[in-house]
């Protein structure tokens, strides 16, 4: 079943268009990876996604009962945090609060379901260290498992291998196709590494201000907008 | 120091002093491990300047200081909110904008009106003797309320500093804990500055938290050892203040920057 619906979306700044012509369906279980060059308009669209910004025209419709707050996110990472005195654990139970109402506290549910992330995403024992000694895929893994917390239907996430050396970057992709697959939740990733979106995800939505390309994975390669990106990347 | 301290409490306008200033030292130890992380210090010092032509206004209108200084920082508070978010100024020129107008206006009131030089300063740098009896308890209620409302939060805020993005994402309303933390922030501002000075409040936010991110590595722990070098230092510094009859709001940040230093100096040793 279809959970989001794009239908011609434009969004944008202040008056200013960033992207137009969006159509496109994220259907349950999907692995969508959404590419493009810089400025392409990929991280406006995770914030249209998210319902952080408004599209200027056209609809995003959620169904299936999904709501706003059952998206987990994985943004990009910010220097602020990179130095945050934290412990993984206060920074994965702050992922349930979601779905904790007006409830101020912490209850003993939550510091379990942050427990099992953790150890879903390999960092057992490790729940007590901080944040910001941990390498750049282990901070990765940890966002993950707080995303993990906050959803259990859909994550979206922005460059999540920014930054990480090849090694670390292809554990951190193989860990997200299995939580597509085992844990059949909807994943949503944006990057520009062509060759993983070709490998890993079953959709691809190339963007350039437009919507170049939206379908299965193994027809973009011969699609125009592949052809266009591989002219270019011959040269 | 013991002595010293009994001494203190035997006068009651210094165990009042005493009383109101530890608890503003826990305020501004818990809201500051959150605006130094969020990088809005700045915004704890633009207050306090707006809180002393507030002040300065309503001494010469013959109100209230803290009545008048209450909400108008809390205005303030929003406002530069806003403007660290949303202007293409820039938060932190905004900030110098709005707080070196306030001072300046704050200065002219007085010395067009009463002209009288030591109310001036009083307000600058602090006076210990600031506080009547209606004050203190004015004092005790709303700092105990402060306290209550960020420990009510404590889970929402940590969430809000971390990541707004993400905690926005998820549903979680980030505008009303930032205008929470601004509010926050604004009250214990207008209720540490007669004490301390509009000029040397934001060191009682800023200072502890610094020390406490040089030696925690947790957030629990950070607020925890913030606000126990907070009230130390407050407490340190009002005892030296009385002993060598220094002006109190610099003995506290003096001895601030003492611990400070200390604290740098213990972590490059156990590194």
């Amino acid at each position: 079943m279809a959970l989001i619906t794009c239908e011609d979306v434009v969004l944008g700044y202040d008056g200013e268009i960033v992207l137009t012509d969006i159509n496109f369906t994220i259907e349950s279980g999907d692995y969508l990876c959404v590419v493009g060059e810089n400025g392409a308009g990929k991280s406006t669209l995770i914030k249209g996604l998210l319902k952080l910004i408004n599209p200027m025209r056209g609809n995003i419709v959620m169904s299936d009962g999904l709501g706003v707050s059952e998206i987990g996110y994985l943004p990009q990472q910010t220097d602020i945090q990179r130095n945050f005195p934290a412990s993984i654990l206060e920074v994965v139970m702050s992922g349930t609060l979601n779905h904790m109402g007006a409830r101020p506290f912490y209850s003993r549910k939550e510091r379990m379901e942050a427990l099992d992330k953790i150890d879903l995403m390999g960092l057992g024992g490790l729940e007590r260290r901080c944040y910001q000694e941990l390498s750049g895929g282990q901070q990765q893994r940890v966002l993950l498992a707080r995303a993990l917390c906050a959803t259990s239907r859909m994550i979206l996430l922005d460059e999540p291998a920014a930054g990480l050396d090849p090694v670390v970057t292809a554990d951190l992709y193989d860990l997200i196709k299995r939580i597509n697959t085992e844990m059949k939740i909807t994943i949503v990733m944006v990057s520009h590494d062509m060759n993983a979106a070709l490998q890993y995800a079953s959709h691809i939505l190339h963007l350039s201000h437009t919507q170049l390309y939206f379908g299965k994975t193994s027809d973009y390669v011969s699609s125009d907008a592949a052809l266009i990106l591989r002219e270019r990347g011959t040269r | 120091m013991i002595h010293a301290l009994s001494d203190i409490i035997s006068y009651p306008f210094l165990l009042r002093a005493l009383v109101v200033g530890v608890l503003v030292a826990l305020c501004a130890a818990l809201l500051g491990v959150s605006l130094v992380l969020k990088r809005y210090s700045m915004i704890g010092d633009g207050l306090s300047h707006v809180g002393f032509g507030a002040m300065a206004v309503a001494a010469v209108l013959g109100a209230a200081p803290l009545a008048v200084a209450i909400p108008v920082c809390i205005v303030t508070a929003f406002l530069l909110l806003r403007i660290s978010e949303k202007s293409s100024m820039g938060g932190d020129a905004g900030i110098a904008v709005v707080s070196s107008g306030a001072l300046a206006v704050g200065v002219m009131v007085i010395s067009m009106t009463t002209g009288v030089n030591t109310d001036i300063y009083n307000y600058m740098f602090g006076s210990i003797l600031a506080l009547n009896n209606t004050d203190t308890v004015l004092c005790i209620l709303l700092s105990v309320i402060v306290i209550s409302v960020y420990l009510l939060f404590y889970n929402r805020i940590f969430a809000v500093t971390f990541d707004e993005t993400f905690a926005r994402a998820t549903g979680i309303r980030t505008n009303i804990y930032n205008m929470i933390l601004a509010i926050l922030t604004a009250v214990t501002v207008v209720l540490g500055m007669r004490m301390m000075g509009a000029l040397l409040i934001s060191s009682l936010i800023i200072f502890p938290s610094m020390t406490a991110m040089r030696l925690c590595r947790t957030y629990k722990s950070v607020i925890t050892v913030s606000a126990a070098v907070s009230v130390f230092c407050f407490v340190a510094g009002l005892v030296f203040s009385y002993s060598y009859a220094a002006p109190t709001g610099a003995s506290i940040v003096v001895v601030n920057i003492i611990v400070l230093i200390a604290s740098v100096i213990i972590k490059k040793i156990w590194r």
